[in-house]
């Protein structure tokens, strides 16, 4: 069974937001609305102080509250993951934006274009009226996986089928595929590494994992 | 603090504001008050005005929800899951709780309202499990939301009956057992407020909301509505009595109505972002958890 997840080594993400800036690119995404985008989190105190950057955004949970919650059954949750928005059912009623637990869920209730009220003709172009008053989110690029995988591509080892975070990570700290597929590059990278998924107490089994170690290390301690 | 911390520390939801406000306030003193009106026309009170004036509070709170939703064009998509959403069981119970009081109201009570009252507890109850399932907002989806919603429904709805006693051609003698009612729902809403609060994990800027809140909802909504009404059951003489339950009613209604503007409109602060490892960054060793804001 495929189970689509990802996984952000936060050992070498260096905050650099370039997957924030590919995921604008790839989504066209209103100003201030960033599908993906990536925390700078300082910690402690002088002189013992830490800097982690957190790549954040729609967990693709495996039980999503904003699914349970959702009135209009517009956010649904496929087979192999993905959580989906229908905008043609969507009412734009905000519940899911408040169940989701990770503020991954943004509603624009307007239109809004980076330069002035007027789009630019790269944002004329791309603008998408039945994303304007209901709720919008990661989707893992879902659209490229679909076409990737209709041609026999493997989703996070061949670009065409991965996540354009994914591929645009420098620090080949984005890693996509099949969770339950242990030769793909996340099974992979999750055998190796010490790991956790953000606020997992909560249960929502997100598909997003965190990697802070080496396992070889942890099995030490 | 900068935009940094900003970024990661929990921060107020943008999504429901007064207007999902005014759908909890209205829908729970409207039920509350078909609850109670349905009793009291059992015991002799008139009943189309109280039946009146609740699907009126209820119908109005609706309405606040209809002006917040992006696409309102679309709102009958409301009905479409009701195996897992709240919101599609209070939106599916709102429309036989209008047919039902529209009957009762025809009628001038009978079965209908007793038919409205069960409905419209069933519609209390979904509000609050509306606001338990928001799991992205701690104040909210803590458990005793549940028991809150309820008894300060129930509260409006004895506080506006009481209110109601005191009205020149209405049902004064109801208004001691109105009133006795009162203190008892007061006791357990004062007891429900007070065991939210001290098992509520939330971020401290929630937490701070609330404690702002509390005096004039517990200390003066619950803690002088209750003996106040008390003194209108036990020592008033019989032409003070309703004035000063409707007193009480009022003070006891007016708390209820800020504490849920209060929880959804400044106590409802997500979850932030956690980590329980900070990561290895380069030769050294993992770091202890983080939770800003917590």
């Amino acid at each position: 069974m495929t189970r689509w997840a990802m996984a952000a080594d936060l050992r070498r993400c260096i905050g650099c937001q370039t997957c924030t800036a590919a995921c604008r690119q790839a989504n066209a995404t209103p100003p201030d609305v960033q599908w993906r985008t990536v925390l700078d989190l300082e910690t402690g105190e002088f002189p013992d102080v830490r800097r982690s950057f957190v790549p954040v955004g729609c967990m693709h949970c495996g039980d999503p509250p904003c699914e349970n919650v959702c009135p209009t059954t517009a956010t649904k949750r496929r087979a192999d993951g993905m959580v989906t928005i229908d905008y043609d059912l969507c009412i734009g009623c905000g519940y899911c934006a408040v169940a989701c637990p990770y503020q991954a869920r943004h509603i624009v209730h307007r239109a809004r274009f980076a330069w002035s009220a007027e789009p630019a003709p790269n944002e004329r172009a791309r603008f998408d009226a039945r994303r304007i008053a209901v709720a919008t989110k990661c989707t893992f690029c879902v659209d490229r996986i679909d076409a990737g995988t209709a041609k026999g591509l493997k989703p996070g080892v061949d670009p065409e089928a991965t996540p354009a975070c994914v591929n645009s990570c420098i620090a080949g700290a984005l890693v996509f595929g099949d969770r339950d597929d242990p030769a793909s590059p996340v099974a992979q990278l999750l055998a190796e590494t010490e790991h956790f998924r953000m606020h997992e107490e909560l249960g929502t089994d997100p598909g997003m994992y965190y990697v802070f170690d080496a396992r070889s290390r942890g099995e030490a301690a | 603090m900068s935009r940094a911390a900003d970024q990661i520390r929990p921060w107020h939801q943008a999504n429901w504001d007064a207007r999902a406000a005014a759908n909890f306030i209205g829908g729970g003193s409207g039920s509350g008050l078909l609850i109670a009106g349905a009793i009291a026309h059992a015991a002799g009170a008139p009943y189309r005005a109280l039946a009146l004036t609740a699907l009126a509070l209820i119908a109005v709170g609706l309405t606040c929800v209809a002006l917040e939703i992006g696409r309102p064009w679309r709102a009958l998509n409301v009905f479409f899951h009701p195996q897992t959403s709240w919101m599609t069981r209070e939106s599916l119970v709102a429309v036989p709780l209008f047919a039902a009081g529209a009957a009762a109201l025809w009628q001038d009570g009978g079965a209908y309202a007793w038919a409205a009252a069960a409905l419209a507890a069933a519609f209390l109850w979904c509000q609050a499990q509306i606001l338990r399932a928001a799991k992205g907002i701690p104040a909210w989806r803590a458990p005793r939301v549940v028991p809150l919603i309820l008894s300060t429904g129930l509260v409006e709805g004895a506080g506006l009956l009481a209110m109601a006693c005191a009205l020149p051609s209405s049902a004064h003698a109801l208004a001691r057992p109105v009133s006795a009612a009162l203190v008892a729902l007061l006791v357990l809403r004062a007891v429900v407020w007070q065991m939210y609060r001290a098992r509520l994990e939330a971020p401290k800027r929630a937490l701070v909301a609330l404690d702002r809140a509390a005096p004039l909802f517990h200390r003066v909504g619950n803690w002088v509505a209750a003996p106040l009404a008390a003194i209108a059951v036990l020592l008033a003489p019989d032409a003070v009595a309703a004035p000063l339950g409707a007193v009480a009613g009022a003070i006891a209604v007016a708390a209820g109505w800020q504490v849920k503007f209060v929880l959804v409109t400044r106590a409802g602060f997500n979850q932030g972002f956690a980590l329980p490892h900070l990561p290895v960054r380069g030769s050294g060793t993992p770091g202890p958890s983080a939770k800003p804001g917590w």
